[in-house]
């Protein structure tokens, strides 16, 4: 049996005395797309800060096709393949589209280092950028500065960086929020033509979005999986229905 | 990959590929021009290009990489005591050797202060590098056997360069000297910034917390940065011993630090140019109103730098970009800017 692309085993995060993820074990086979839902404070983004190596984890492991990552700083893991969107955007303001993706390309191709020739001199950099951009049907605002961008723009261009560093595994920490729901299909749909053979993780609070994307959905409540199984199993779960879709209708 | 050149990138890849625009070119006849016309004045312009270079390792570590520091003194005075000690000491008197031996030593301290500067950023970044600067200049102070503390060092000669062109009393070797190596060094600076090196430094000073998502070891590209900016202070600092055949403790002064800081904020941080007009702006208002008010000059120079940190935030680069597109929209009717 081949390892899971993704792995964590009795992963625990606790801040002071707050247990965010507490005791989880997640196992993401290649080329699945498994989506985390959970109430908000479930712990799903610190999950995602675990996974990537922004935090440390308390205790725990994280297993990259398994090896075990868990001392990896997060540029060493995105080199593995492991690579990440922010729930907040997290772009750079002063650069245009083109800059930006050529940016995360060339680190991909390993020319970040290189210090004589300019960055747009480097062809295949800037054809891979170019086509990334075009894929994502963004070429009209190559050359738009990314502070002058709607904001539904600018969260295409979130997905754009990590798609630059072409993930065998790709952390989507809500891609959609802040857009709307016309534009999130739109995305969605996107993604799918474009990561066809990528390991996804999502995390989603659409639940119709995640229905249709998913092929696995993992339930996180007070950071500790509650349930595991296909979307349509999770969505009649009589537990999920109590702690996460029945609190979801109060609201 | 498919070959095929997408209509987009074409055009980028000639825009952003590093030709030298018309402005640049016209910039760089000004050490000409200043060449004939103040004649009598060469060692103040000497002085200019030698700021304007410390000035351009500033940007390089604080425009362009977002690193804090108010003590970058530190690395011009290693450059400054490692360009006299070579002659004073060593009787090497060759000057281009003494700009090497500059750059290796200032290089070194930087390399060796690197990991203190990255341990944490803004504030205390720039606590640190006060911090560093001020260690430097009390060991100066203390080591009077080999830095002559604050009497200075002496005896700094310089053998012609390339064994062709001694150091006349009028500055002209001087002056054609520190201009051909602060137009080398700018043009290695301005390759550096282009390339996915530069680049990446850009992307951090813009979202360090990005980057290590796209796979770019942060603290290594700063480390790398940081190096090089004080190899460059390093050798601004050793041509003002040369220039001066005179090592100060000044070299490693507080003062200096603050001053090039506020060159850079004065000429716009970022573009390179900045540092270099800011250092031609600043020494030039420096000298007139010296000569103008040679008692209250400091009250002058602390108005000039409020108006400007007031009205054109981004120096005086980016006040002459606003100009320009004012200009062109007036001219152009609306929506003509960029």
């Amino acid at each position: 049996m081949t390892a899971p692309a993704l792995e964590t085993r009795g992963l625990c995060k606790a801040f002071g005395s707050f247990v965010a993820t507490n005791a989880v074990d997640l196992r993401i086979a290649a080329g699945s797309r498994h989506a985390v839902i959970g109430p908000n404070g479930a712990g799903k983004t610190t999950l995602v800060n675990l996974l990537s190596g922004l935090f440390r984890p308390t205790s725990g492991t994280v297993h990259i096709d398994g090896q075990d990552v868990t001392r990896l700083g997060q540029h060493e893991r995105v080199r593995r393949g492991l690579t990440r969107t922010f729930q907040i955007n997290r772009l750079f303001a002063d650069m245009t589209v083109l800059e930006s993706v050529a940016m995360a390309v060339a680190e991909r191709q390993g020319l970040g280092r290189r210090f004589w020739k300019p960055l747009a001199s480097y062809g295949a950099v800037m054809d891979e950028a170019a086509q990334l951009i075009e894929g994502l049907r963004i070429a009209d605002a190559a050359h738009s500065r990314t502070r002058d961008l709607a904001y539904g723009k600018q969260r295409i261009i979130e997905i754009a960086l990590a798609l630059a560093s072409r993930p065998r595994i790709l952390l989507l920490d809500e891609p959609a929020a802040g857009i709307p729901t016309r534009e999130s299909r739109e995305l969605f749909a996107t993604l799918a033509d474009f990561s066809a053979d990528t390991t996804i993780l999502l995390i989603e609070h659409d639940m119709d979005l995640v229905f249709r994307f998913a092929d696995r959905v993992s339930v996180l409540v007070g950071g500790a999986l509650l349930v595991e199984d296909t979307p349509a199993r999770v969505a009649s779960h009589p537990l999920v229905k109590e702690v996460y879709l029945g609190t979801a209708q109060h609201v | 990959m498919t070959g095929v050149v997408s209509p987009m990138a074409a055009p980028a890849a000639l825009r952003g590929a590093g030709a030298w625009k018309p402005a640049e070119l016209l910039f760089w006849t000004l050490p000409v021009i200043g060449w004939f016309a103040f004649p009598e004045n060469l060692p103040l312009l000497t002085q200019i290009a030698i700021t304007a270079l410390f000035a351009l390792s500033l940007d390089l570590v604080l425009g362009v990489a977002g690193m804090v520091t108010l003590g970058h003194a530190a690395f011009f005075g290693v450059g400054a005591y490692a360009a006299g000690m070579l002659p004073a000491y060593l009787g090497i008197g060759d000057p281009l050797l003494g700009l090497v031996a500059a750059a290796a030593a200032a290089a070194l301290a930087g390399a060796l202060t690197s990991p203190l500067m990255l341990r944490g950023s803004g504030l205390s970044q720039l606590m640190v590098s006060v911090g560093i600067n001020a260690m430097l200049y009390e060991a100066a102070n203390k080591a009077t056997e080999v830095t002559g503390g604050v009497d200075g060092l002496p005896g700094v000669e310089n053998t012609p360069l390339f064994g062709m062109w001694s150091f006349d009393l009028y500055g002209r070797t001087a002056y054609v000297y520190a201009v051909v190596v602060l137009l080398l060094l700018f043009w290695m600076a301005r390759r550096v910034v282009r390339s996915p090196f530069g680049v990446s430094l850009r992307g951090i000073r813009l979202n360090a917390a990005r980057m290590p998502a796209l796979g770019v070891p942060v603290n290594r590209r700063l480390a790398v940065v940081w190096t090089l900016a004080a190899a460059y202070a390093g050798v601004a600092g050793a041509l003002l011993t040369q220039t001066t055949q005179f090592v100060s403790i000044n070299v490693l002064g507080f003062d200096r630090s603050a001053e090039v800081l506020l060159i850079l904020i004065l000429g716009g941080a970022g573009h390179l140019y900045g540092a270099l007009v800011g250092a031609v702006a600043y020494m030039s208002i420096h000298h007139l109103l010296a000569d103008i008010d040679p008692e209250f000059w400091q009250f002058w120079i602390g108005l000039i730098f409020i108006v400007v940190v007031l009205f054109a935030r981004d120096g005086a680069l980016g006040a002459a970009a606003r100009i320009r597109d004012l200009i062109r929209n007036l001219i152009l009717g609306r929506g003509a800017s960029r």
